[in-house]
């Protein structure tokens, strides 16, 4: 058994930086690059991509990373979890092996895909036997919105990436596998972690946590001495050295900027908390207010004491389905006054809004440069202000409606108050809005599945 | 004495749907204790009010010296759905920052905390 696993995180969401993952692989050693491509809504805007094209529905920024990184998984043995699948894994595997059969290494790589997620094509069935698929936030049934649902897929956990890893791939592509469960299914996997072994699991869930976002535990997005956060353009994402009783440390590639402190860590243990006693996952509960740090030198920081227990009999779903529309318009008013300006302009279009009969379930007024992020709590706006971004956001079921609103912006600037730039992006764009529907699942009911193409 | 809460902490905010959490985390281990004390749900709701629809909830991590809090109703009802610059509730974490504490003076000398400019 290894007694150090090395496990790099190279994407912390669809959209991250292109030239992390060739950096993980070729920094240093490691064993494993994790990509954690999805977040609530990359599902359904995947789904919408397959609708339209059924070779679609993954993210494609994976297979341009495969390409960065093909040499170091083929030559070095380095291995690739990814849940860039979407809602499309087997296409997503299918586009990884053409493409290394364009590289001619076609031979030389095992691609493992991960199915079973996918609860869309079963939603009635499940229905019909009753599940109610309540929105965990508000208890809703999914009956009040299901002719409107785009996708339904739910979180799974670790064991059949485990499983992939068994049947020697060297790639695995899952859908909605949790974010953790990238990190810790090949310290699992490498070090024979037993499936009820919860203090282990849960520092392979901590782990995840700590990396699943990218730099942002390596500097990124830091607020503590931020000045001096040593060069940022060149950051270093971390990686994840563990040992088999489930202490590890977090670290980066040597030359690399960016910080690895115990306030960056930190800093990333709380994001998106919940109850920090019950970080649910499909493989254990982790808990949080067990977790100790200490720094371990330079830019090295050990991980260790943690706690987990049993998981829950359910898995969480994630649906997403169509909620109506929404555009958001902006202009700019300058000194002198401009946030009065601003605000004027707020009530002459709400005036016009009113006259047209337009109907919305919201508008939002934000005057950015003034009160839009902190809002009453950054006090008294400087009479002095050099600019302010006046911002409106409207919401509804009617298209039209907001189409309408969407032309009401630009006259502003000829017919409204003065001094007013700032409109050379055009009119705004209607969007449709594809709200989360969150709800859970009798484990029972989600059996997943792994193939192993080369 | 008036202190700074952001001379003494470092904080993160994100969210889940309509709920941002903030971790406020103490910048030395031996100020969680008077943040424990200072920052209780009342507090920070009342420094939320308006701003927030919903009722405030905190946990203690004394592990990490941090305290997490979650904002219910924060976001205009979150991700997709939400009009607001800050949907996801990036920045919650400086607007919380913006409280200060009334500390006394030998407690303040006693825990060497920044004097509030």
């Amino acid at each position: 058994m290894k007694q150090v696993v090395r496990v790099a995180a190279g994407q912390g969401f669809w959209g991250d930086w292109l030239e992390a993952p060739r950096r993980q692989v070729e920094g240093g050693p490691v064993d494993y690059l994790m990509l954690d491509y999805l977040a609530e809504v990359t599902m359904s805007i995947l789904q919408k991509q397959k609708e339209r094209d059924p070779k679609m529905g993954y993210a494609r920024d994976f297979i341009g990373a495969m390409d960065s990184v093909l040499p170091a998984v083929v030559d070095r043995g380095v291995r690739v979890i990814a849940n860039a699948g979407g809602v499309n894994p087997v296409a997503c595997a299918e586009a990884v092996r053409e493409l290394a059969k364009a590289r001619g290494t076609a031979g030389r790589v095992k691609i493992g895909v991960v199915t079973g997620d996918d609860l869309l094509p079963r939603l009635d069935d499940l229905a019909a036997r009753g599940h109610a698929l309540a929105n965990m936030e508000t208890g809703e049934p999914l009956s009040t919105v299901r002719d409107r649902v785009l996708s339904a897929n739910a979180y799974i956990g670790s064991t059949p990436i485990v499983e992939a890893l068994a049947q020697g791939a060297q790639i695995v592509v899952t859908g909605r596998s949790t974010d953790t469960a990238l990190t810790m299914a090949p310290l699992r996997y490498e070090f024979g972690w037993a499936p009820d072994d919860w203090n282990r699991l849960a520092a392979g869930i901590v782990a995840g946590h700590i990396i699943e976002c990218g730099a942002q535990c390596s500097g990124g997005n830091c607020l503590l001495d931020w000045r001096d956060i040593p060069d940022l353009a060149n950051v270093g994402y971390p990686i994840v050295s563990a040992s088999p009783d489930g202490t590890f440390e977090i670290s980066k590639h040597p030359g690399t900027g960016g910080r690895i402190s115990v306030p960056t860590v930190t800093e990333q243990l709380v994001y998106e908390m919940g109850d920090p006693h019950s970080y649910i996952t499909p493989d254990v509960v982790a808990d949080f207010t067990t977790i100790r740090l200490e720094s371990a030198g330079e830019d090295r920081v050990r991980v260790f004491g943690i706690g987990g227990r049993p998981p829950t009999q359910f898995l969480k779903v994630s649906i997403a389905y169509r909620a109506g529309f929404k555009a958001v318009g902006t202009l700019v008013y300058s000194w002198p006054d401009a946030l009065e300006k601003a605000q004027l302009a707020d009530r002459v279009l709400r005036e016009r809004i009113d006259r047209l009969g337009l109907r919305f379930d919201k508008i939002l007024t934000e005057f950015v440069g003034a009160t839009a992020t902190h809002g009453a709590l950054a006090g008294a706006p400087n009479a002095d202000l050099p600019e302010v971004q006046f911002r409106i956001g409207v919401r509804g079921e009617d298209k039209a409606a907001v189409e309408r609103f969407t032309r009401e912006i630009a006259p502003l600037v000829l017919n409204g108050p003065p001094s007013v730039t700032g409109f050379a992006g055009g009119r705004p764009k209607v969007e449709e809005i594809v709200a989360y529907w969150p709800a859970l699942i009798d484990k029972t009911e989600v059996q997943t599945a792994v193939e192993v193409i080369s | 004495m008036k202190v700074r809460l952001v001379d003494i902490a470092h904080a993160r905010s994100g969210d889940k749907g309509d709920t941002a959490n903030v971790g406020v985390i103490a910048k030395r281990q031996e100020w969680y204790a008077l943040l424990a004390r200072e920052l209780t749900e009342k507090r920070v709701a009342d420094h939320f009010r308006g701003s927030i629809e919903g009722d405030v909830k905190r946990y203690e991590l004394p592990n990490l010296g941090a305290l997490n809090f979650l904002l219910f109703g924060a976001l205009d009802g979150g991700g997709t759905l939400s009009l607001k610059t800050d949907a996801q509730g990036k920045v919650f974490s400086t607007a919380l920052l913006r409280m200060s504490l009334d500390v006394p003076d030998a407690e303040a000398r006693q825990l060497d905390l920044p004097v509030a400019p």
